[in-house]
């Protein structure tokens, strides 16, 4: 066991390239799901946080860290779930949006921060398949915890979106 | 009783509710009665779970006997267990089971904005996380209050059936004993009479919206602070821990 040969930059960029197992398109540091490497003379932390409290990714994604750790020589580790500060879809940059965009989920259009939601406002979205504006919501909940259900009434494909969060 | 014991009291009360409730919109998994309504159900009874989970776990560290989150979730009998009575009442039909969450998620979503600025750290952080879930809740909950409340005369009376039925279990939701004064003196608990105006403004306001009546009972029913529980607890943990039991130590 050598931490040594690694540095945390290192690690912290090794760990970035795994992709969320949920949507393979982004990794986990797109996501905002990778906070923080600390090493100790023995000992490697790796600091992750949860999307939403019962994210049962979080699991497969900390099996992940340690696979790829283990695979560059790294065995003293230990994976912990932060919960402060809370993840917002609000670290998602532009980049990851495109990439969800073009992986046919429409990205999060606007700040977290928008208490117009509990008031049962619903956002213009545009179809991430055809760009059309003229889509209607079918349920806020959909096939994961950080999606919503839309329907495209000019293409008239249903599509996810990555709900404001 | 001290600052400790007070605490993981507390927190068995928050986890357990949260556990309760989300075992029990866990068993309209493949039930629902359209397909998107399943899915949101059991999105909603993972958030549940996933927050009992971290609450629970922080119980165990705060109890400091080497128990886990699973320990407490499936080795402890109806007695141990301080969930609200609101939370283990039966499914019934999909009125029942939306007046039932209506009424928590109104509770949850004030409670935990509360908790947001408790002096315990963990539960403040907790407390963050979830309330973003709970306000998705509440959206959803109150959306089918209306759509049933002023929708068919059929689905209108069951809803009012429903909450005419659970109405005697509200003043369980705000009891408050001596864990609580102690804990409100330190800046971690709720004081849930400071909450209470709230919860009341705006079930009182959608339940009028949606056409329904307030209802009135005479009946107060309490006693989950104690471990005092009805008779369905018993069946929804012998359902939850049977495999935990029958096969200690197994993982999966
Ligand atoms: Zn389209």
């Amino acid at each position: 066991m050598n931490t040594k040969i690694h540095t945390k930059e290192e690690i912290f960029n090794i760990l970035s390239e795994i992709p969320d197992p949920e949507i393979p398109v982004i990794n986990i540091f797109d996501l905002g799901i990778l906070r923080a490497v600390i090493l100790d003379d023995m000992l490697c932390t790796v600091l992750i946080t949860p999307t939403y409290s019962g994210c049962p990714a979080m699991k497969v994604i900390e099996d992940d860290i340690k696979i790829k750790l283990n695979a560059i020589g790294i065995s003293n580790l230990k994976v912990e779930l932060v919960y402060s500060p809370a993840w917002t879809t609000d670290w998602l940059n532009e980049s990851a949006k495109e990439k969800l965009r073009i992986y046919g989920i429409a990205p999060p259009n606007h700040s977290s921060i928008d208490k117009g939601l509990l008031m049962g406002k619903v956002r213009e979205l545009n179809c991430p398949q055809c760009g059309s504006l003229n889509t209607n919501i079918i349920s806020q909940f959909g096939s994961t915890a950080c999606k919503a259900l839309y329907r495209c009434n000019n293409c008239l494909e249903p599509f996810d979106y990555f709900k404001c969060f | 009783m001290d600052i400790q014991q007070a605490k993981f009291e507390y927190l068995l009360r928050l986890g357990d509710s949260s556990l309760i409730i989300g075992h029990r919109l866990s068993e309209w998994c493949g039930h629902g009665p359209i397909l998107e309504e399943d899915i949101a159900l059991i999105n909603i009874a993972l958030d549940f779970v996933g927050n009992a989970n971290s609450l629970l776990t922080y119980a165990a560290q705060v109890e400091g006997k080497n128990r886990t989150a699973d320990d407490l979730a499936y080795l402890r009998n109806e007695r141990d267990y301080r969930n609200l009575l609101l939370t283990e009442l039966p499914n019934g039909d999909y009125a029942c089971t939306l007046a039932r969450q209506f009424l928590y998620d109104v509770y949850t979503f004030y409670l935990y904005e509360a908790l947001k600025n408790s002096k315990d750290d963990t539960i403040a952080a907790i407390a963050v996380k979830s309330h973003k879930e709970i306000t998705y809740h509440l959206r959803h909950t109150t959306e089918w209050i209306y759509r049933l409340g002023d929708g068919t005369a059929e689905s209108h009376q069951r809803l009012q059936t429903a909450f005419n039925d659970i109405w005697m279990y509200v003043p369980d939701l705000f009891d408050m004993d001596a864990v609580d004064q102690l804990l409100i003196n330190e800046g971690i608990a709720v004081d849930l009479d400071s909450i209470k105006n709230s919860w009341n403004k705006r079930v009182n306001e959608v339940i009028l919206e949606a056409t329904l009546l307030i209802p009135t009972t005479a009946i107060k029913q309490k006693g989950s602070r104690e471990g005092k529980h009805s008779e369905h607890l018993g069946f929804l943990l012998a359902e939850m821990q049977c495999i935990a039991r029958s096969y200690p130590g197994a993982t999966w």
